[in-house]
């Protein structure tokens, strides 16, 4: 037995005679080795913080940790990027449409023609400040439909339509503009692509989720790195915690059902710049009342995605060259980040949209197509289908 | 009985900290001092108060009973009594009782020529208090960042502040922590098990000693840390839990507002992960 253990016991008196036992003082040498190696630590992960002034937004009653914590360097940092542009000069009305001066207009037949040309240099500035008209226009013939950009802008215009008129539950009255996901941009930061499955199911083992696979849209967490496919392209439930003690009723709560819910919210804090309690009290989840009301304002946000997913993206994936889409081959779809860009609201509330009411004059011909079938991807096998919805 | 007797015996005179002989004497068991004084001073006063505060609320069920420090937007400044002035109060009570028992322990250390091993040990835990109500609020810049007096309520405001940090388990620190409390729980479990069965040998057999302890670890894992050495790293592992915790929501916040888990980004950028 002692030829077995003898590499154990060697073993375990060299780190005892290098962490210094049997001497008079014993834990000198350990107690130096181990101030070295922490102070080399401290000083290396120092830089990997924070430091203050921090500005602290109570969200909740006092003492309840219903706050929102914010360092000033970091908001600050921030503020440049949420800024709306300057409107364009306001022009003097032509008296007659668009559709009456200029050929092949589709959506915008109904707007002033000069208010169109208007309209047209602000959607140049929001989206193809570098490309300009070319972007999505042939220059030979503007009125062509050659460049799939203008077929995708003609949907995009109806849609930002939709968001103004059909989601006021969700953007208020403030709306939004092309500029608040493009941001001078052709494709928003925000757009999102099915990630496929990274290994596929292994033997007898659950199948792979996708995590420890460290994903931005997760916060880096070692949670699912695709929450967004069953949550905002497909309409899995989200809820995973039941409303009675006893887990009994409609909701089947799980560790793995969850990690995909905590995947999502991660994604939706990090777009909104919040913390879970800007819609939470954690206390208890399940209760509607005991939260914010921006949490009703977020279920219709989620509502108006999967609706703005369905009905105006995926419907668009063939007009987009294959080199424009995803792995899958599907096309690039909407998230809380295209808007929030990390703002609670984009642009800190402030909105463009009175500038040119022109974008609710869109006229929204192209019915939207039978969505649901439409709908790509893989939905991981772990989302069940949609139960318990609030 | 031949406890007291015992230690009637140290019971001596001087090992004060302040005050000299003024308050060095006994009440019945009780070792008075002027730090008991003091003790009982702030104790009463703050009980006092507390009952006060939890007549104000809307609930006398013991659970659910909650005194809230101020708004955020009262800074750092005086709260009205009703609104968070009196969770001030409470606190420097609190810390005045707490910081009067640990110099009392200091003294009576010092009457039976012991070392601080326990007042240092006690003065941790007033550590992590006192970082969590005084030192974080005002690196946050308010009394409200502070936790509430209640047993379900400062329950309440931890998971939120967890969640404020998105995934508090991702927190370096709380790692650290939550592995000296359960390495310290564990140590201790071993050693009371190793106590209670040399102790408590089969009928008929001598009780065992520290040989038969160091025996069985050797035999059990090449390795015994012996009798006064578990008592070491006993405390070693749970002044360490107190202030990892201290350390861990001392940087939630002042030095970190994002989710924790992006604060291990510089480990994804690390050349040999990338």
């Amino acid at each position: 037995m002692n030829v077995i253990f003898a590499p154990f016991i060697v073993v375990g008196r060299l780190l005892g005679a290098l962490a210094g036992f049997g001497r008079a003082r014993p834990w000198t040498t350990g107690l130096t080795l181990a101030g070295t190696a922490a102070f080399v630590a401290i000083s290396a992960l120092i830089f990997t913080f924070e430091r203050p002034p921090l500005q602290v937004v109570q969200i909740g009653y006092r003492g309840t940790g219903m706050q929102a914590v914010y360092n000033t360097r970091r908001t600050d940092a921030q503020l440049p990027l949420q800024q709306v542009d300057l409107p364009l000069p306001a022009v003097t009305p032509a008296g007659k449409t668009a559709g009456e001066v200029y050929k092949n207009i589709k959506v915008l037949q109904a707007v002033d023609a000069n208010e169109f040309l208007r309209l047209m240099g602000a959607m140049t500035q929001w989206l193809a400040p570098q490309a300009g008209c070319a972007f999505c226009h042939s220059l030979n013939n503007m009125a062509e439909d050659t460049v799939y950009n203008k077929i995708v802008a003609r949907r995009m215009l109806q849609m930002v339509a939709s968001i103004n008129k059909s989601w006021k539950v969700h953007v208020g009255d403030g709306g939004v503009t092309c500029q608040t996901c493009h941001r001078g941009q052709a494709i928003p930061s925000g757009s999102w692509f099915v990630q496929p499955p990274p290994h596929g199911q292994r033997g007898l083992t659950q199948a792979d989720s996708g995590q420890n696979l460290p994903a931005q849209v997760a916060g880096l967490t070692a949670l699912p790195y695709d929450p967004l496919t069953p949550f905002l392209l497909q309409a899995a439930s989200i809820r995973v915690t039941p409303t009675t003690a006893l887990p009994s009723g409609g909701v089947r709560p799980s560790i793995n059902q969850t990690d995909w819910t905590y995947s999502l919210m991660i994604h939706f804090s990090d777009s909104l710049g919040v913390n879970c309690t800007y819609c939470h009290n954690t206390r208890a989840f399940e209760e509607w009342d005991q939260g914010t009301p921006q949490r009703v304002t977020a279920w219709h946000g989620i509502e108006m995605v999967r609706d703005l997913n369905r009905a105006y993206m995926v419907p668009l994936t063939t007009v987009f060259p294959r080199e424009m889409r995803g792995t899958l081959g599907d096309v690039a779809k909407v998230s809380c980040q295209s808007c929030h860009n990390g703002a609670y609201k984009p642009f800190y509330g402030a909105s463009a949209l009175s500038s040119y009411p022109e974008l609710l004059q869109v006229t929204d011909t192209a019915n939207a197509q039978s969505a649901e079938n439409q709908a790509v991807g893989n939905q991981p096998a772990a989302i069940q289908s949609a139960t318990g919805r609030p | 009985m031949s406890m007291m007797n015992y230690e009637h015996k140290y019971r001596v005179r001087g090992g004060t900290l302040v005050g000299g002989d003024l308050f060095d004497f006994w009440a019945g068991p009780f070792y008075v001092g002027f730090f008991g004084v003091t003790t009982m001073f702030f104790t009463i006063i703050g009980v006092a108060l507390i009952l006060w505060a939890a007549s104000l609320g809307p609930t006398w069920n013991i659970w659910r009973i909650s005194i809230a420090p101020p708004d955020l937007s009262y800074g750092l400044a005086f709260a009205p009594l009703r609104e968070g002035g009196l969770w001030q109060l409470i606190t420097v009570c609190a810390i005045g009782a707490f910081v009067s028992w640990d110099l009392r322990m200091i003294e009576i250390a010092r009457k039976l020529g012991m070392g601080l091993h326990t007042p240092i040990a006690y003065a941790c835990a007033i550590t992590a208090y006192i970082t969590l109500e005084v030192i974080r609020p005002v690196l946050m810049g308010a009394w409200g960042n502070a936790f509430p007096y209640g047993i379900i309520s400062h329950l309440d405001w931890v998971s939120n502040v967890g969640y404020q940090y998105l995934q508090f388990h991702y927190n370096p620190a709380h790692m650290i922590a939550v592995t000296f409390f359960f390495t310290t729980t564990f140590v201790l479990a071993m050693h009371g098990g190793a106590i209670l069965s040399a102790l408590n040998p089969p009928e008929g057999e001598p009780v065992k000693g520290g040989g038969h302890e160091d025996a069985f670890f050797r035999d059990l894992m090449v390795y015994s840390i012996g009798p006064l050495g578990i008592h070491r790293l006993g405390w070693f592992c749970a002044i360490n839990a107190g202030l990892w915790s201290a350390l861990c929501i001392l940087l939630s916040g002042p030095f970190w507002t994002r989710g924790w888990p992006e604060w291990w980004s510089w480990w994804l950028n690390l050349p040999f992960w990338k």
